[in-house]
């Protein structure tokens, strides 16, 4: 199933947010959205997954999810979103019990999912005792216990201290190679940006709209950390972003 | 060359860095509690007995015991007491119970909200023992106008921190439940109430307290059993032993309620921790 962005425009009253935007999110691959704060890329991702409704423009969906994916556009969050109050299975079978899946074929959605995202030994846990990495693993684990064709992921990494987001992009990317999923990666953080995106593209400040489309073909397992042709590409974000967020910095907020 | 370029510090004086941080955290440790009650009836004690504590301004404590246990010897502690416990206990869950749906509306639909939150902002300043003669009128007598005083009490304390608690409910999380295409009841049975019960309990720990209060009000004010009553005949035979004994049950079951709600918030709340 790929999705389509059709010249999405939106406004907060008099506050124009986000301008045409316009852009394919193919099948099997990872779209990061980056750009500076308050540009809009997470209102963006709401309307991806139809959270909130854009003033202008559509989303539309092109071919049948596959038969078997329960929750075919579902988030990660930044805050993960977990219930305190459920167990770390219990936050996954409130969703597949409440999709009609219950006993032996949810234990054994859950027992895969947990083991996908290292978590087997956590079943048990509340969501207080776990750390900020093992919180979201949890989170993706649920995402991915509905079968998702599209993941929307706003910011999954940014509320990690950075060794820890190291280690859950080495995951993600563990994850994708083993079985590639299609996804939207909101983030501010141009690293994780070259590290996880196929295709990369970069808003300006607001109203937020397309400023460039980067692709890198490098497959994601071959990309690791001091890779010259990522550290070009890298710079080049940069380069495209600096004036806007220091622009954008500088601006006031309007809430 | 390096980045260093204070001079060090050679000959001069060290000392530990001052503590300043520490305190504002109370803690309760169980025994203290009691020490201050077990500390203050023995000082009554002791000063009734000494005389300095005139018997005709403070009855003395084992007085008011023996009292206590007459009554219950007697068999009049229940017929005082069951009354009573039925009138706070259907009074108090009907409060309760309607003041949790009215309130869980409100912070779930705007019609509500709009139509109900000023009505609750009229009642809840009405001293509901006025309006006792009207329950009178509506409700007869007997023991139905009592449990509709002491439910009015414990409604509009339920109604205001329930829907308090609510609106406090994480948004992310009820987004989170859209997100992954959750139906509204789930939504709301699993997400919404859940998320607001901490706020519900303590607020029903208030409503309780002045379900107590009603029911001692609305029993002084007409009925032949109850502790109320039997507060009001003491008292108007400054019966003083009898009336503290009263007092006694009133503060037992005060603090039994409050021990409920602990416990309640312990089985339901135990993820907090």
């Amino acid at each position: 199933m790929d999705l389509r962005l059709e010249s999405i425009s939106h406004r907060y009253d008099d506050v124009e947010v986000l301008r045409d935007i316009s852009l394919d999110i193919p099948a099997g691959r990872i779209v990061c959205i980056v750009g500076p704060s308050g540009c809009g890329k997470s209102t963006l991702l709401r309307f991806i997954g139809g959270l909130e409704r854009p003033t202008e423009g559509q989303v539309v969906q092109i071919g049948a999810p596959p038969a078997d994916s329960i929750n075919p556009l579902t988030y990660v969050f930044q805050d993960f979103a977990l219930l305190p109050w459920r167990s770390v299975e219990g936050n996954i079978s409130l969703i597949l019990s409440d999709h009609g899946i219950r006993g032996r074929k949810a234990e054994s959605i859950i027992a895969d999912v947990l083991a996908r995202t290292k978590l087997s030994e956590f079943r048990k846990a509340w969501p207080r005792q776990l750390s900020g990495g093992m919180k979201q693993r949890v989170a993706i684990a649920r995402a991915l216990a509905v079968n998702p064709a599209v993941l929307l992921m706003d910011e999954p990494l940014s509320a990690l201290d950075s060794q820890t987001r190291e280690l859950l992009m080495d995951d993600l990317i563990a994850l994708w190679t083993r079985q590639p999923f299609t996804a939207v990666y909101v983030t501010h953080n141009l690293a994780e940006a070259v590290r996880l995106g196929h295709r990369i593209v970069v808003l300006s400040r607001r109203p937020g709209a397309v400023n460039e489309i980067v692709e890198i073909d490098m497959p994601l397992a071959d990309r690791d950390l001091a890779n010259p042709e990522l550290d070009a590409k890298q710079k080049h974000l940069w380069h495209l972003m600096r004036a806007e967020a220091e622009a954008a910095d500088k601006e006031l907020v309007h809430d | 060359m390096t980045d260093a370029t204070f001079p060090p510090a050679a000959e001069a004086e060290a000392r530990p860095v001052r503590f300043r941080g520490g305190g504002f955290r109370p803690s309760s440790p169980r025994w203290v509690g009691a020490l201050v009650f077990v500390v203050l009836i023995a000082f009554l004690e002791w000063g009734t007995r000494a005389g300095f504590i005139s018997n005709l301004t403070m009855p003395r404590p084992s007085d008011v015991f023996a009292t206590l246990v007459d009554l219950a010897r007697s068999g009049m502690l229940w017929t005082h007491l069951v009354p009573s416990l039925t009138r706070l206990l259907v009074g108090g869950a009907i409060g309760a119970f309607v003041g949790i749906a009215v309130g869980v509306m409100i912070g779930l639909f705007s019609v509500v909200r709009a139509g109900l939150v000023p009505l609750v902002a009229a009642l809840f300043p009405i001293p509901k023992i006025a309006l006792l003669p009207l329950f009178v009128i509506w409700f007869g007598i007997d023991e139905a106008s009592k449990y509709a005083l002491i439910a009015f009490g414990t409604f509009t304390p339920t109604v205001v921190a329930t829907y308090g608690a609510v609106d406090n409910v994480d948004r992310t999380l009820i987004r989170m439940g859209q997100s992954f295409s959750l139906s509204w009841s789930t939504i709301v049975l699993r997400i919404v109430l859940p998320g607001a019960m901490p706020g519900i309990l303590s607020g029903l720990r208030v409503s309780l307290a002045i379900a107590i209060i009603l029911l001692v009000a609305a029993e002084m004010l007409g009925a032949e059993y109850g502790i109320g009553a039997y507060i009001l005949q003491a008292g108007s035979l400054y019966d003083l032993e009898r009336l503290f004994a009263g007092v006694a049950i009133l503060s037992l079951l005060g603090v039994l309620m409050s021990g409920t709600i602990g416990v309640i918030e312990k089985r339901l709340l135990g993820w907090r921790a």
